[in-house]
């Protein structure tokens, strides 16, 4: 077992201000990123906020920026860096900053709530759902989301954009729409919710310009932009600039 | 090929006013615009010089005008050839619907249809956003630019017509096979031989066929719009199909644009004289 | 007066885990104005750790399956010492809960004619987890959770506003229940004695320091495990045992505290992940368990009662894998207790791994293509965080604490926590429902089970009460905020040595203690031992200081949680040093046999003086209910004999 000194940098403050600290820390081997920002809580800096639960990818709880890329701290191995680099730790910079690496993420909460729920199938009751594997799949990609907002925070729109929050969604919300839509027994059409059109009018589809930074850094591998946001971006072509489909829809509809 | 919509970069952008982005009141105060140690600025950089020398040795080669025949070779970038001024191809896709009153290159009645289609595809627009429009240059790298409306307006609002130029890109994709059928042929016209060129033009249809079918559109036309797959067992068979060729479809949209260069190029060699055509059979 | 921020609520859920979620929704769609206490951030609860699936009846794949079939799995892996009437509710409402989960939007995996697809688990006699690849419990969570957002989207259109009648506080944590005042007016007497009614909760706002209080009359705790008191544990910080102290302050006994299980099969390298599991599949798809000599040790921990059962040579174990209905299971695959003490022994013996477990291995028995296929997430998980390719090399693995069987006391029926009217608790908080040991795959139905009734009866309860709510009693409030502003003034105390305490040792050594001498076998001499050190650190704690202040400030949050760990450790020490037998979860090196007559025993843990937080804990013995007959009759004779006493069958 081999231990050394690290040198970290890690951005204290809060809403008001604040700066890069220099630490010196010990590293052990095999640990991540987010045992070492323990380790300087137990020892140096008993204040040091950070949000973390599960320590193994799985909640989506200690994301911050490591080096400038955003990741999950509990998934960053500190075998990938060299012992003599400096390792600077910030907080994910698209949302206010709360204190230290924990910041406000609110913005994703208020996203989550604007994109209308699963609209169960009228007449089918619980235990008669039937669904095909295969019809299921794309869905149940997307839902190996964890939430981390990673994405969200790696996305320029908003991250350059703060004006651009309040009418984009973010790929996260963008792929619920595209997980909805996908869903087999999805009934928000039966009742006048048209996601495909809403995707563009509501939610902001049209501001992506699908640079792929959100599959980039998406930990559980989902393939946001081919899979989700550029499927739903051809849905809502379907819906409003493809008058062949209009039209085939329409004959459908009679014969 | 894709600078005549963007406006070209400048290379190093003026620093935006400050408060913006990530510097915005309320975010972590941290004064640098990224903190990035790696060699972010690679990928971009790579990718902007790759699509101006495409676009620089295609502009040259689609105003030329000249050296895009050589009996049983056609270049890709002048078929189908549709002007009367096209050079006498026996057998070519050689079509003067234009009539006499089309006086410019050739190439260009027909290159619009390629290029539009590859100026829209889902992944050359990631390239010259990143490459060009520095848009974000790369991940978690702040952008220039202090306004950003994204694909929502004109101009880029146009980007959702990638589905029609989808549907040009398979009547050009047959011509061009068509091209690959003839030359199967000798000087004379004789069948049944093969040269170096037949090969190029061989190699390089397929790769357009493979980019043309991993298009995103192509994907959803095909299956994706569906939302029971298990109704439509053969669909979704392709939809499968097109998907695994759609993970590639980055890596097949370089190497179906450095085959069409290089396939243009091979007819200009041998055309121009400057190489000989060597026959296997 | 403390400066406290105040709500009103008809119910508060404390825990936004699959239990908290689910009870909220349930008060919510019965007309309450509910609100949901969570420690994290909505969405993150410890429920998406889960991976094997949610055991429900459903009989999708096998349709012999029902819930009678179901109960007497969960009691037999119970050891028979389930509340039975819990684990009757859970077998039979199992299905629905489920099926419910669907019409929400939950996407589970698929039989081939479109139903929900069910897998085979340890004690579960025919195929019932419906699952969602090895993430479940993520499905379970990201499925309440947006139930939660449906019906705030309801109240939005209703009321234009989100949170008129569900609201979430993330990032806040309780650390009191409050009650009513009974007339007495005296500290002692009133508030945290028995009898009286819930009047609310005191806590603060992780983020800013804040403290709140929510009055309302009916408080659900749902607030999860314990495992953080121990070492090595496949629990996340929030499982600090917060509603089991709760509860037990509140004047709510506690029971079945000695049974807590250990996992055989934790990583324990690196250490930054020391702890997480290893799911049982990979001994199911054909891992074996070596020593650092390199032998397959499990053949020489087989307990005579299993010998028949399991095979006796490396050579049979290896071809029940390809056929299992003419060779024996090979010893790997005994139940969890076993195979925890096994690792154990190994390595106390010294023939542990280089990190101190033993080794797992899959490559020398499946091709790695094969690895890859059956084990997706393990192959992930070892190559992510210990850079180990399980398709090429053994891993290292070891018992770790996994979840605690016992908990607060309730009524089976409605949820209702015994002895203080208005506090209800459901999961993993709750006791009874999985006697000595839990099954896996019961613990997200139970959730979702029990869940639903908590919700259902708290709403019920207030909706009884009519205007009548009991009132918040100030003084207790103002304790509640003195007893949390303690660690900030700690060093002003006169302390003998002057030097405040550092959270983060007080609770490393509470860990090492309860790993140490309360872990997976238990002897009475080092559970004494453990008792005084205990008490010692009980005696630290309240010297526990923090520097800073109090936005979001970690040292302090644990300094707080520390109360809570120190009483739950207690408990499950004091009852397990009572209980003179073996079963299931609890293991006694000193009395290895299972004794019919601790069966129907019960040990109760009831805080000994209601006044001192950090007051001791009593255990007493209370005997169950007789099983009901027809429940009974769902057993042969023969089994029952081995549980129960003849005087039991004879009635």
């Amino acid at each position: 077992m081999s231990t050394y000194t690290a040198h970290f940098r890690v951005w204290r403050g809060d809403a008001d201000g604040g700066g890069l600290r220099d630490y010196r820390v010990e590293v052990h081997d095999g640990e991540v990123v987010l045992d070492i920002i323990h380790r300087l809580q137990a020892t140096q800096a008993g204040d040091l906020a950070v949000r973390w639960n599960c320590k193994a990818g799985k909640c989506g709880s200690c994301s911050a920026e490591v080096n400038g890329r955003p990741r999950l701290m509990c998934m960053t191995r500190m075998s990938v860096f060299g012992r003599d680099e400096t390792i600077t730790v910030t907080p994910m910079r698209t949302f206010p900053v709360v204190r230290d690496l924990v910041t406000d993420v609110s913005f994703n909460y208020d996203k989550a709530r604007e994109v209308p729920s699963f609209v169960p199938p009228e007449g089918v009751a619980p235990g008669e759902y039937r669904m095909l594997q295969e019809d299921v799949e794309r869905s149940q990609e997307f839902r190996k989301c964890i939430e981390c907002f990673l994405c969200q925070d790696t996305c320029h729109v908003v991250r350059d954009h703060e004006e651009n929050k309040k009418a984009f969604a973010g790929p996260r919300f963008l792929m619920r729409v595209a997980e909805l839509d996908m869903h087999p027994l999805d009934a928000a059409e039966e009742q006048g919710l048209d996601r495909k059109r809403s995707a563009q009018d509501e939610h902001g589809l049209g501001y992506c310009n699908i640079t792929k930074c959100c599959t980039e850094v998406c930990p559980e591998h989902i393939k946001i932009t081919d899979n989700a946001l550029i499927p739903l971006k051809e849905r809502a072509v379907d819906r409003k600039y493809d008058p062949l489909v209009w039209l085939g829809d329409k004959i459908r509809r009679r014969t | 090929m894709a600078t005549d919509t963007q406006p070209p970069a400048p290379p190093t952008p003026p620093a935006p006013p400050a408060r913006h982005g990530v510097l915005s009141a309320g975010r972590a105060a941290i004064a640098a615009r990224h903190l990035r140690t790696d060699r972010w600025w690679l990928q971009p950089l790579l990718t902007a010089l790759g699509l101006s020398a495409f676009v620089v040795y295609s502009t040259w080669r689609a105003f030329a005008n000249a050296y895009y025949y050589a009996e049983p070779y056609v270049s890709p970038f002048y078929s189908p050839c549709l002007g009367s001024n096209c050079v006498d191809m026996p057998l070519g896709a050689r079509w003067p619907l234009f009539g006499e009153w089309w006086g410019l290159s050739p190439a260009l009645l027909v290159l619009i249809f390629p290029l539009g289609f590859r100026l829209t595809c889902y992944y050359y627009r990631k390239a010259y956003y990143r490459g060009f429009w520095a848009s974000p240059p790369a991940c978690a790298v702040a952008e220039p630019h202090e306004k950003y409306t994204g694909e929502t307006r004109f101009p880029l609002i146009l980007q959702n017509i990638h589905r029609y130029f989808f549907y040009f890109a398979i009547p050009v994709a047959l011509i061009l096979t068509y091209d690959v059928v003839l030359a199967f042929r000798d000087e004379q016209g004789a069948w049944g031989h093969m040269g170096l060129g037949t090969l190029v033009l061989l190699v390089n249809i397929a790769l357009i066929w493979a980019y043309t079918a991993s298009c995103h559109s192509c994907r959803h036309i095909v299956g994706g719009r569906l939302r029971h797959f298990s109704k439509h067992p053969v669909r979704y068979r392709m939809w499968t199909w097109v998907g695994k060729l759609n993970s590639r479809h980055m890596l097949l949209a370089w190497l179906s644009l450095v085959s069409v260069a290089l396939a243009d190029l091979y007819v200009y060699l041998v055309a121009s004289g400057a190489f000989d055509d060597p026959r296997f059979f | 007066m403390a400066q406290v921020e105040r709500h009103a609520y008809d119910v508060v859920v404390v825990g936004a885990g699959g239990a908290g979620l689910r009870a909220a929704i349930e008060a919510r769609e019965q007309g309450m104005r509910t609100a949901v206490i969570c420690k994290s951030l909505f969405g993150k609860a410890h429920t998406v750790m889960a991976e094997g699936g949610i055991a429900a009846s459903m009989a999708n794949v096998n349709p012999h399956d029902n819930w009678q079939v179901h109960f007497r799995d969960t009691m037999r892996g119970g050891k028979f010492l389930n509340q039975w009437r819990m684990a009757e509710l859970h077998a039979r409402e199992a299905p629905d809960r489920v099926w419910e989960l669907e019409t929400w939007g939950a996407l589970f995996d698929r039989t081939k004619d479109g139903r929900i697809s069910q897998r085979n688990f340890g004690g579960h006699e025919y195929p019932r987890l419906a699952h969602v690849g090895d993430r479940t419990g993520l499905e379970l969570i990201r499925t309440l959770q947006q139930k939660i957002v449906s019906l705030q989207q309801e109240d939005h259109r209703e009321h234009g506003d989100y949170e008129a009648r569900l609201k979430v506080f993330q990032e806040c944590t309780v650390t009191r229940v409050l009650k009513e005042d009974e007339g007495g007016g005296t500290e002692e007497s009133a508030g945290r004695g028995r009898g009286g009614k819930v009047s609310g909760v005191f806590g603060y706002v992780r983020e800013s320091g804040r403290f709140f209080v929510i009055e309302a009359p009916a408080v659900v705790l749902a607030t999860g495990g314990i495992g953080k008191s121990f070492k090595v544990t496949s629990n996340s910080w929030e499982y600090t045992g917060d509603g089991h102290a709760l509860a037990l302050l509140a004047g709510a006994p506690l029971i079945n505290m000695e049974f807590v299980q250990f996992h055989p099969t934790g990583m324990v390298w690196p250490p930054s992940v020391k702890g997480i599991l290893v799911t049982e599949s990979v001994r199911g798809d054909g891992g074996v368990l070596r020593n650092s000599e390199g032998k397959r040790f499990m053949f020489d921990y087989v307990p005579d009662v299993f010998k028949e059962k399991y095979a006796q040579s490396e050579d049979e174990g290896d071809r029940w894998y390809e056929d299992p209905d003419n060779n024996r299971r090979p010893p790997e695959l005994l139940p969890r207790d076993e195979v925890a003490r096994a690792i154990n022994s190994e390595v106390k013996a010294g023939r542990g791994s280089p990190h101190g477990g033993v080794f797992l291995d899959v490559s020398t028995r499946l091709s790695a293509e094969v690895i890859r296929r059956k084990l997706p997430s393990m192959h992930h998980q070892f190559k992510e965080l210990a850079d180990v390719d399980i398709t090429a090399e053994a891993m290292e693995v070891g018992p770790t604490c996994h979840y605690v069987m016992g908990g607060v006391d309730v009524d089976p029926d409605t949820a209702a926590a015994t002895g203080v009217p208005g506090l209800f608790a459901a999961g993993e908080v709750a006791g009874g429902m999985h006697g000595s040991n839990r099954l896996g795959g019961n613990s997200l139905s139970d959730l979702l089970v029990f869940g639903r009734r908590a919700g259902l009866h708290a709403a019920e309860y207030t909706a009884g009460l009519g205007g009548a709510r009991p009132a918040v009693v100030e003084w207790q409030v103002d304790a509640a905020a003195a007893e949390a502003l303690r660690p900030f003034s700690a060093e002003a105390e006169t302390v003998p040595d002057g030097v405040p305490e550092n959270p983060y040792t007080l609770h490393q050594e509470l860990q090492q203690t309860m790993n140490d001498l309360v872990g997976i076998i238990r002897r009475q001499g080092e559970m004494e031992e453990a008792l005084t050190r205990l008490d010692a650190l009980r005696v630290r704690a309240r010297r526990a200081g923090v520097e800073g202040h109090r936005q979001f400030n970690p040292g302090w949050h644990l300094a707080i949680d520390l109360r809570n760990m120190l009483l739950v450790s207690e408990c499950v020490a004091r009852a397990a040093l009572e209980r003179t037998e073996s079963r299931g979860g609890h293991t006694r090196d000193d009395h290895p046999a299972m004794d019919r007559r601790w069966r129907k025993l019960n040990l109760v843990c009831e805080l000994s003086d209601p006044a001192d937080a950090f007051g001791e804990v009593s255990v007493g013995r209370r005997e169950m209910d007789p099983i009901r007959p027809d429940l009974l009759a769902l057993f042969e004779k023969d089994e029952l004999l081995k549980y129960l006493t003849d005087e039991e069958l004879d009635r």
